[in-house]
């Protein structure tokens, strides 16, 4: 899309005012992209039907550059919230999506983001049904915020809870760590850090549904270690069932240029964001089955045993270093800071 | 990575550990100066695997923890004057007297964090309307850089560039920790990172002054085991010399380029050490030709005094006569989220080392 095509050059405050230009950005944009039969109607919202249980989640996106190697903004809008549907054992099927749009952002940049929605919605099997366009003042956001919200029917073989988590249950990887968490962090202003280190945003909702359909109930819990890493919702699974948990540094799966990456600007893996990973905690039965299957897919092919629940330091994940020692891994506070030297 | 790998090797960890357990006859306690040890020691889970009769006392040598609580006043003060303030990463969670730097920032302060001051003089560059101000704390390891920002500063006659300076240098803290009546260190492993900067010729008179071996080691988990084989094998022998386990990166004469710019901007005068005091002759401070760089004189806040936190006992902890859990405020009322003190919130402070990685395992 260009000047002469959308008749401006960026987005102005008068594109979220509801009136005519709003119209505007909506049907030669947003409307033209993402066409549907719910969206077609242009209601105020969408009235959609589901056969079992559903699944709901929400998510916003700030991310700071918009643009980073391996994706941009808006394919994560959809992979963030579509994988939370996913964790909790359902298939995405719905997305709502709103844009909070700073003034000044260029046209051909927002055209860029909604086709990436549209190509990540397409290929993760969700539809857009109902989305909102503000316009904020210069100043008040940052180039652009993403809102979306998943609906998601629960797979009837699925039952997913920490609930169902016990001792010896093996806990999975499908693959790399922080590699999202590096590949923004290579692009910060003021860090002087080049790499090729892309972002691993996608979808894992296939892999997850196949998972739950091959190995049912023995599949105890997923979850997604985005922002705070696998470390923290380690933490955050350990407290919850007060039960113990052990992972060996060697087993992590991490790729070395990240490792590299991290030992230059002193972060811990175990701290840094992913966009494209999922932890999967199984009965220790099933747990070499559901490794081959994960390592057979494009999606988990990088697929690791980690470690293990145990009945020891309940509360507390203990990693086992390399040199045989052992160490607590607490729960990130606040943001993780590089350090001096 | 490989140079990683190597010194993070089971086998090889393995047998220096088991050469310690057979050389040891006596308890010692040995101090690692740098915090980078510390938390190697305990990031690895090293300080389980050791002899009960090797005791390991955490040193002075986080930047952070040993930067006086006025600095963070002050730059907090630079912040609100307007000024841009760049700092590394984890200074900007250190309690002030009334808030940390990153509050300041919540409160509309202009903070940038960097891993680099030259970036900071591209910000001054790029900001000719705005001053911008370095926070150079660190140890001798971060001072040929923060010299060097200056000299490039001044080469491209950007006025609105100056440092908030805190240079601490690491053998006058040893003298002061082995001058402390309570001292009960019997050897050294030196600062790996100083030492590649300094060389380690200025700890031979103290070895010998003070009867006390000391080693210069690394970082890495094979480094540290082998570095205390080396002070545990002096002891046991009765002798006190100083050693280099370091090889690799550190020369006897250090980084003599390194130096060089260090002597042009900075000289030796008198630093006040969170916990230790002020000590004579113990830091850098800009010499009379770059006093033009130096933030205090520009922004007049030299005056900013406050005492340090009553229930912080970081200057125990600091000179190694306390041990992190014995702090009654550890875990309790001191934690990372809520730190009393610098030590709980560096990631190389003891305080923090032990909270993160190693209560009760």
């Amino acid at each position: 899309m260009n000047r002469e095509a959308f008749g401006f050059e960026s987005i102005q405050l008068g594109h979220g005012s509801g009136g005519l230009m709003t119209r505007d950005l909506l049907d030669k944009i947003v409307f033209k992209t993402f066409s549907n039969p719910f969206l077609d109607q242009k209601h105020d919202g969408s009235i959609v039907s589901f056969n079992n249980r559903i699944a709901i989640s929400t998510d916003s996106f700030v991310v700071s550059p918009i643009f980073f190697k391996g994706g941009n903004i808006g394919e994560l809008a959809v992979h963030g919230t579509v994988n939370d549907v996913a964790m909790c054992g359902a298939i995405p099927k719905y997305l709502s999506l709103a844009f909070i749009v700073e003034e000044g952002l260029k046209i051909d940049e927002f055209v860029s983001i909604v086709d990436s929605i549209k190509k990540a919605a397409d290929d993760s099997g969700v539809q857009i049904i109902t989305g909102d366009t503000k316009v904020v003042e210069r100043g008040k956001g940052d180039k652009i915020f993403i809102n979306t919200t998943g609906f998601g029917e629960v797979n009837p073989n699925a039952n997913i809870s920490s609930e169902n988590i016990k001792v010896g249950d093996k806990i999975l990887l499908n693959g790399f760590i922080a590699q999202h968490g590096m590949a923004i962090m290579s692009e910060r202003e003021g860090l002087e850090f080049e790499s090729s280190i892309e972002s691993d945003t996608t979808n894992l909702n296939y892999l997850v549904n196949d998972l739950i359909n091959e190995f049912g109930n023995k599949i105890h819990l997923f979850r997604d270690p985005t922002r705070g890493g696998v470390a923290s919702v380690l933490s955050e699974i350990s407290q919850d069932i007060n039960k113990g948990v052990t992972i060996y540094e060697d087993y992590i799966p991490l790729e070395k240029q990240v490792a590299a990456a991290c030992e230059i600007l002193g972060l811990d893996p175990l701290y840094v964001a992913n966009e494209g990973v999922f932890m999967v905690i199984v009965d220790d039965s099933i747990h070499k089955e559901v490794l081959n299957f994960m390592q057979k897919d494009l999606k988990g092919q990088n697929a690791a045993y980690i470690g293990e629940i145990t009945q020891d330091h309940p509360g507390k994940v203990v990693m086992q270093s390399t040199i045989g020692g052992k160490r607590i891994v607490s729960p990130l506070i606040g943001e993780q800071l590089p350090r001096i030297c | 990575m490989k140079h990683l790998t190597e010194y993070r090797n089971l086998e090889a960890t393995k047998s220096y550990l088991n050469l310690i357990e057979k050389t040891v006859t006596k308890p010692w306690k040995i101090m690692e100066i740098c915090g980078g040890q510390t938390h190697g020691l305990v990031r690895n889970g090293i300080l389980d695997l050791l002899p009960e009769k090797v005791q390991m006392i955490h040193g002075p040598g986080c930047p952070v923890c040993v930067t006086p609580l006025n600095l963070i006043d002050k730059a907090i003060e630079l912040l609100e004057q307007g000024v841009i303030v760049c700092s590394f990463g984890d200074m900007i969670r250190v309690p002030g007297s009334k808030k940390s730097l990153l509050e300041a920032k919540s409160d509309g302060g202009d903070l940038r964090i960097l891993y680099s001051p030259i970036e900071a003089v591209k910000i001054a560059r790029n900001n000719p309307d705005k001053e911008v101000v370095f926070f150079a704390v660190g140890f001798e390891t971060t001072a040929p850089a923060n010299a060097l920002s200056v000299l490039h500063a001044q080469k491209e006659g950007l006025k609105n560039y100056s440092i908030l300076v805190s240079h601490v240098l690491v053998p006058p803290a040893m003298e002061a920790i082995l001058d402390d009546e309570f001292c009960n260190i019997n050897a050294f492993l030196g600062a790996g990172h100083v030492c590649a900067i300094m060389g380690y010729k200025a700890y031979y008179p103290l070895a010998k002054k003070y009867k006390i071996p000391i080693v210069i080691t690394g970082f890495e988990p094979l480094d540290l085991v082998q570095g205390i084989y080396m002070a545990v094998k002096q002891l046991e022998a009765g002798i006190h010399e100083v050693e280099n386990q370091y090889a690799r990166v550190v020369k006897e004469e250090g980084n003599l380029a390194a130096i060089r710019v260090i002597n042009q901007v900075f000289e030796i005068g008198a630093r006040e050490w969170r916990g230790l005091g002020e000590i004579p002759d113990s830091g850098y401070v800009l010499t009379q030709q770059f006093q033009a760089f130096d933030a205090e004189l520009k922004f007049g806040i030299s005056h900013i005094k406050v005492p340090e936190n009553p229930n912080c006992i970081a200057g125990e902890i600091l000179r190694g006569i306390k041990k992190p859990h014995q702090c009654n405020q550890f875990g309790k009322l001191c934690t990372p989220s809520n730190p009393l003190g610098a030590p709980m919130v560096s990631s190389e402070g003891a305080c923090a080392a032990y909270y993160h990685f190693s209560s009760n395992i």
